[in-house]
């Protein structure tokens, strides 16, 4: 016989309403505005959108609001908010290479055309809190100089010159590129799947990956060939115009990572590749994206599997974040039912246990009760 | 189009209220919100793969005179987008479109180009120099 029980009802409004009084806080500091979420934790609304997949600022900074800043529950939100809608088409492919840039490195060649471009980075500041950001000084303009206007070729197209270095990755040309949104996956995954699980995973949960394979779980002596950041135009064909219509720009970050050679009776020795895209200013997801995807192409190369950053199916299936923290947080619902069930599994299997000794044995949980 | 989609959306606004059009034009559909799912290449120029996606809105309205004017942007700005239908539908009329050109895209065009331009030099700034230090005697 199984009784639904029901309950709970006004303490979970209550507990809602609760939540909304400590998401406001101190009636008395001024609330939070979404420009000011969207202007001032700019990289925390970048995340928000590269892992709840969705390309909007205003959209993000609410989740992160609504969130009261717990990250992972504001991706939720977006991801639950994008299923609302409907899907109007797939965008061309954007070009990177015309990008325009706002921070552009190379850890291979200190000279390259276009030059190193720091743009607004953290690296070099020394790390230490800055008391003065406490308040509101003001801050001074940037700094201008004369643009170069040349273009800026990618890195990775100088060593493609040479035939040093592979391809940048091809699929079959009949291919339309698979969607997880749209399909469920299936193991082993094609590069473009992974790639679209990849941009959307957890920075956390794939930082460690990256770094697994640094510390020899995988060999992949990596090098970062380029990074840039800066915005790419949309663009998309739509059937009532006869020209692909601009939808305006994003910004991204991209990561084109040089690891170890290649070679083989047939080709000779070449470096091999590993690549990064993600929505935003990110450039340590699109680094430990780039090393993933390496790491997860060791079947293409013939290499051994031997680490769980080379296990596709482990990489993939858990690093979605959302997926993650539903089954993990489900635990705390209630389980009335099946901890009953397991009780007296348990009585039972002891009870067996006891009149199987001659004397029975006097256990300490026993004597307790 | 490009210069539109990708203009701020108050600056549309104030642009388009200064310009004064009196046509009316009617919606014939959204404006509306959708998704667009944004791709990539493989290594920047290989094989396409998908990115994730984008808020998208859309609008389709006609001029009494019959010209149908199509606008889609980045975001959820539906008054934006509204008023770049109607923009791309005063533009195809021979009798409107040296004043939208005027008075609406030059001018986005021109803020657009000063952005662009004035994040380049910002990023210049920040090129790293090389120099090559002397050390030790001749």
């Amino acid at each position: 016989m199984y009784v639904a029980v029901k309950g709970g009802e006004a303490a979970i409004d209550n507990a809602h309403r609760l939540l909304a009084d400590r998401r406001r806080g101190d009636r008395d500091v001024p609330a939070l505005g979404l420009d000011q979420i969207v202007e001032q934790l700019a990289l925390a609304v970048d995340r928000v959108m590269a892992e709840g997949s969705l390309y909007d600022r205003e959209l993000a900074a609410l989740a992160i609001r609504q969130a009261r800043g717990d990250m992972i529950e504001a991706i939720f939100l977006v991801r639950a908010y994008r299923t609302t809608l409907p899907r109007f088409g797939y965008a061309r492919p954007a070009d990177t290479g015309a990008m325009l840039i706002e921070r552009r490195v190379s850890a291979t060649y200190k000279d390259l055309p276009g030059g190193q471009l720091l743009g607004p980075t953290f690296d070099y500041t020394h790390r230490l809190l800055d008391p003065q950001l406490a308040g509101d000084a003001p801050v001074a303009a940037p700094a201008t100089r004369e643009a170069d206007t040349r273009a800026m070729p990618r890195v990775s197209e100088i060593l493609t010159r040479e035939g040093l270095i592979e391809g940048d990755g091809a699929l079959p040309d009949d291919r339309e590129p698979g969607d997880i949104t749209r399909e469920a996956p299936e193991f082993p995954m094609e590069r473009d799947l992974r790639l679209q699980s990849l941009a959307r995973g957890d920075e956390g949960f794939l930082l460690a990956l990256a770094y697994s394979t640094q510390r020899g779980y995988a060999r992949s002596h990596p090098f970062v060939g380029e990074i840039r950041i800066g915005e790419l135009d949309i663009e998309l064909d739509v059937p009532e115009l006869p020209f692909p219509v601009p939808l305006g720009r994003i910004r991204v970050t991209e990561c084109q990572m040089v690891n170890q050679f290649q070679g083989s009776a047939k080709a000779p020795p070449q470096f091999t590749r590993g690549y990064g895209l993600v929505f935003g200013q990110s450039e340590r997801k699109a680094m430990a994206m780039a090393l993933c995807d390496r790491a997860l192409r060791a079947g293409e190369f013939g290499e051994d599997v031997t680490a769980p950053a080379q296990d596709e199916e482990f990489v993939i299936a858990h690093a979605d974040n959302v997926q993650a923290t539903g089954f993990v947080e489900h635990l705390k619902l209630p389980h009335y039912v099946d901890f009953q069930a397991e009780l007296d599994l348990v009585r039972r299997m002891r009870a067996e246990a006891e009149a199987h000794t001659a004397t029975p044995v006097k256990v300490a949980g026993k004597a307790a009760e | 189009m490009a210069v539109i989609a990708r203009a701020d959306g108050d600056a549309l606004r104030r642009l388009w209220a200064e310009a004064g059009f009196e046509e009316l034009a009617e919606l014939v559909r959204g404006p509306e919100t959708g998704l667009v799912m944004l791709r990539g290449r493989m290594g920047g120029g290989g094989a396409a793969f998908n990115l994730g996606e984008a808020t998208v809105t859309r609008a389709t309205v006609r001029l009494a005179t019959g010209e149908v004017g199509h606008a889609y942007a980045l975001g959820r700005d539906r008054d934006k987008v509204r008023i770049a239908a109607t923009v791309d539908a005063l533009w195809q009329r021979p009798q409107s479109r040296d004043r939208v050109e005027d008075r609406i895209v030059a001018p986005l065009r021109a803020a657009g180009a000063a952005a662009d331009d004035e994040r380049r030099r910002e990023t210049a700034a920040t090129k790293v120099d090389f120099f090559t230090m002397v050390r030790g005697e001749d």
